[in-house]
């Protein structure tokens, strides 16, 4: 028997890269419910479990959102950049930054101010300029230096997660937080608007609005027209006078920005303070839900919607089932590894020859 | 009669939306030199790489010596003794041509008996007039010595039967009349030669017979003495083509450009331009005459600001800094790259797009650059492919999915549409048909009455001839001379070309 791959003739249609999309879902979950089987509980138990509260409540549809907006925001920018072909892998990293830059502005540079129209843009642009610079950096050394951005990217999460670390169990650990690394509670001015007591806040609101700009940017401006230029071939965007290296900069600069918008949201409207490994990966899961949406803005927020879910139905599982949270990471491996399959074979063909004797 | 060594009988191939084969029959007798002549997109290609088990015919048969032939891959056509030279080489670049040699044996050996081997390339080359030594690293050979390795690897093998798939397009005059040297001398020892060419002249120099494909079908197959360049070009494209394109005597003005004392590196770092200097003026056309790798390329992209150079590059005498090519475009500098698809299109994005790749780096629209939609492109997409007669199905289609010529039509429109006033074209016509061609001709001497500078860089010294008001000669990164754009000059053009002083000439 012999391998054969052939590139195949046409372009994959819409239709056969949506089913391809949904069947990756499905032979996920498929594999996910033989994982669970094999821990000794019942899958379909475990998928009526993982569905009914997050999506079938009230309560539960509130934190199917909750956790959506930080997932929504992580993917638009990681969107931006896949877009102009840039890896960007480091959505975690400025989803911190930003994090960071909003706690800092919070609880010391912004004490004073008491108006919440004045701290919480203010808290917004500090936090998407420090996404905007850890992506910038990446962009930045990828422009003048050549390093390649997934590398970069994927270590700039890590100065970024241990410098939070550092931060909370050290200088910014909070009075009363009785010796647990978290930071001292956001004052009212830096907190978002709530609309229920369990947390819906204005953050999911600006997330599907960031869904509108990015859009917007990436179909209706010349720099989404130069983007799609550079992204699908370099040589021929500097051939037609376009600067590859400041729209490299730019793209990730724009990138991290919105990540880091995303990390201020969850500070200021869910968490409001600063603790570690706060984020469940979201800057990660946000890879997942970029590709799954094919890199269209709107279509993100739906993935999102049902990742966001996800998230909250598998804390649901582990309350009543006990099965491990770490499940969702597994789930999110196997629906890039069947996505990732699934678009080799919308291009590829492979045939099994028998070799004559 | 001599015996057929290959039959294909009634070859069909079909890819989506296209009949590239269209029951195709075809003979080669032992001993000939057989031409498949035909435009590009005529299906002589897929026909060589139905034989040579690159491509599966959907029906049909081939037969090897009278023998019903399965190949299913390039592996198996070797075992029959078939043998192909591609346009791109498959060669090693780091490796020797033994190395090379050794490689492509049907026995792989872990340790080669490279001493044997150099042995046995050492007599084929003196047998067959192929020139390389067998301790030669690849990547110092020119294209032509490179060329010859491949023809001294299906010697060594033992090819019977070897497709020479355009071979002449990288090579100068005299390295061509050694190839037909090469072809004649293999043909005596009783290999049988396929021959693909678009260019008549060669075809019937060299071959015994010539067979023309048009839209996949054989439109005929005539012995050498039955036709000529007029017959076979009329049977290439179905009528009668005028390649002489009237041209009226140049209305010369100011100077255009002018680059003094430019050197340049090529990619893998030596120098490749060395101390050029040159003129081009308003209303003319200056063609660079040159074998492929003189620095033709070079100096395209310094001009044009692609790449880094020393040395002054004036436009209207004004200088341009290095690496520039948003300040070329202002100053109306278009650049019509060899390597379209590579340099001058993205591929995969839609056709329309394609037309408007500078739209907001040039003076070319005025458009919103915070409202811009680009469906509204649409419109003006849809007037120019028509006036440059791009055949497609729709705007929307992916450029890559274009024919050669077809791509070279979007950018010449796009480039046209901006009123360039300096063209820099290399090898505009490269892998055109016959059609193609001399729409690309009107529209460069179009541009020049309308009062262009253009920098004619090609390898095609007909093209060079019909085109140019003057003809300079690039030679290893330097000009070695100019000439009058005229037939009697070309063995003089041939031998600067090669790199012989014009003096020794007379």
């Amino acid at each position: 028997m012999r391998l054969k791959i052939e590139r195949r003739k046409n372009d994959p249609t819409k239709l056969s890269i949506f089913l391809m999309s949904v069947l990756s879902v499905l032979i996920s979950l498929a594999i996910l419910g033989l994982i669970i089987l094999s821990l000794g509980k019942n899958p379909i138990n475990a998928y009526v479990q993982l569905t009914s509260w997050p999506f079938g409540t009230v309560a539960g549809l509130t934190q199917t959102l909750i956790s959506m907006m930080p997932l929504l925001f992580t993917s638009l920018g990681v969107l931006i950049a896949f877009k102009m072909k840039l890896w960007n892998i480091g959505a975690e990293g400025q989803f911190y930054m930003g994090a960071f830059a909003a706690t800092w502005g919070a609880l010391f540079l912004f004490k004073g101010i008491s108006s919440p129209w004045l701290m919480l843009p203010l808290l917004a642009a500090f936090a998407a300029g420090f996404g905007g610079a850890w992506g910038a950096a990446a962009g930045w050394m990828k422009a003048k230096l050549g390093v390649n951005e997934i590398l970069s990217t994927l270590m700039l999460n890590y100065i970024a997660i241990y410098w939070v670390n550092y931060l909370v169990y050290g200088p910014w650990k909070g009075k009363g937080s009785y010796n647990f690394p978290i930071t001292a509670t956001f004052p009212k001015a830096a907190i978002l608007p709530q609309y229920t007591s369990d947390g819906l806040n204005l953050g999911i609101f600006l997330a599907i609005a960031t869904s509108f700009f990015v859009f917007y940017l990436l179909k209706r401006t010349k720099f989404g027209f130069h983007m799609d230029i550079v992204g699908d071939n370099p040589i021929a965007a500097k051939y037609s006078g376009i600067n590859v290296k400041k729209m490299t900069i730019a793209v990730l600069a724009i990138s991290g920005a919105i990540s880091g918008l995303g990390g201020m949201m969850q500070m200021s409207g869910v968490l409001f303070r600063l603790q570690p490994n706060f984020s469940p990966g979201y800057g990660y899961t946000a890879i997942i839900v970029a590709w799954l949406a094919r890199l269209n803005p709107f279509v993100a927020i739906a993935v999102a919607f049902l990742f966001g879910g996800l998230l909250v139905g598998t804390q649901q599982i582990q309350l009543f089932l006990q099965i491990p949270f770490s499940l969702v990471s597994v789930f999110e491996g196997l629906v890039l590894f069947s996505l990732i399959s699934g678009e080799a074979l919308l291009r590829y063909k492979i045939s099994f020859k028998g070799v004559r004797t | 009669m001599s015996e057929n060594v290959l039959e294909l009988s009634n070859i069909v191939k079909r890819f989506p939306g296209i009949l590239a084969n269209d029951h195709v029959n075809l003979t080669l007798k032992k001993g000939e030199v057989h031409a498949l002549l035909g435009e590009n997109g005529a299906g002589k290609s897929t026909l060589m790489n139905i034989i040579y088990g690159i491509y599966k015919a959907d029906e049909g048969e081939i037969y090897v010596n009278g023998q019903r032939a399965n190949i299913t891959s390039p592996h198996k056509a070797i075992e029959y003794g078939i043998g192909m030279i591609q346009q791109h080489f498959s060669l090693v670049p780091s490796f020797s041509v033994a190395e090379n040699v050794a490689l492509g044996l049907k026995e792989f050996h872990l340790f080669p008996r490279i001493d044997v081997i150099k042995k046995r390339l050492r007599e084929l080359s003196k047998k067959f007039g192929l020139d390389v030594k067998p301790e030669s690293r690849i990547w110092q050979l020119s294209a032509g010595e490179q060329q010859r390795v491949e023809i001294l690897k299906l010697l060594y093998m033992n090819s019977q039967i070897m497709i020479l798939d355009e071979p002449t397009a990288i090579l100068t005059p005299q390295e061509a009349e050694g190839l037909f040297k090469t072809i004649k001398e293999m043909v005596k020892y009783g290999a049988s030669v396929i021959f693909i060419s678009h260019k008549l002249k060669e075809v019937l120099e060299i071959s015994d017979r010539i067979t023309v494909m048009r839209h996949g079908k054989v439109v005929d197959t005539l012995l050498r003495e039955e036709a000529d360049e007029k017959i076979l070009a009329r049977k290439m494209v179905g009528r009668d083509v005028v390649l002489r394109v009237e041209k009226s005597p140049p209305k010369t003005g100011d100077l255009k450009l002018s680059v003094k004392n430019l050197y340049s590196r090529s990619d893998k770092g030596p120098f490749a331009i060395n101390g050029l200097s040159l003129e081009v003026r308003k209303g003319e056309i200056l063609g660079i005459a040159g074998v492929a790798g003189n620095g033709q390329r070079e100096l395209a992209e310094s001009i044009y600001g692609l790449r880094d150079y020393t040395g002054e590059i004036e436009i209207d005498g004004t200088m341009l800094k290095p690496l520039d090519v948003h300040s070329r475009i202002n100053h109306g500098v278009a650049y019509v790259p060899q390597d379209r698809k590579g340099v001058a299109l993205c591929g995969n994005l839609p056709l329309y797009y394609n037309l408007f790749l500078k739209i907001f780096t040039s003076k070319q629209g005025d458009f919103n650059p915070y409202l811009f939609n680009p469906i509204s492109l649409k419109k003006p997409a849809e007037a120019l492919v028509k006036e440059y007669d791009v055949a497609t199905s729709s705007l929307d289609l992916s450029v890559k999915y274009l024919s050669g010529g077809n791509m070279q039509k979007i950018v010449l429109a796009r480039e046209l549409t901006l009123n360039p006033e300096l063209i820099i074209a290399v090898h505009p016509t490269r892998g055109l048909d016959v059609g193609a061609m001399e729409s690309v001709y009107k529209i460069l001497i179009k541009a020049r009455e309308n009062g262009a500078a253009v920098l004619l860089i090609a390898g095609d010294l007909e093209e060079i001839f019909t085109l140019s008001d003057r003809v300079a000669v690039l030679y290893e990164g330097r000009i070695v001379g100019y000439s009058e754009p005229d037939e009697e000059h070309l063995e003089e053009i041939g031998l600067m070309m090669a790199g012989i002083k014009k003096e020794r000439v007379g």
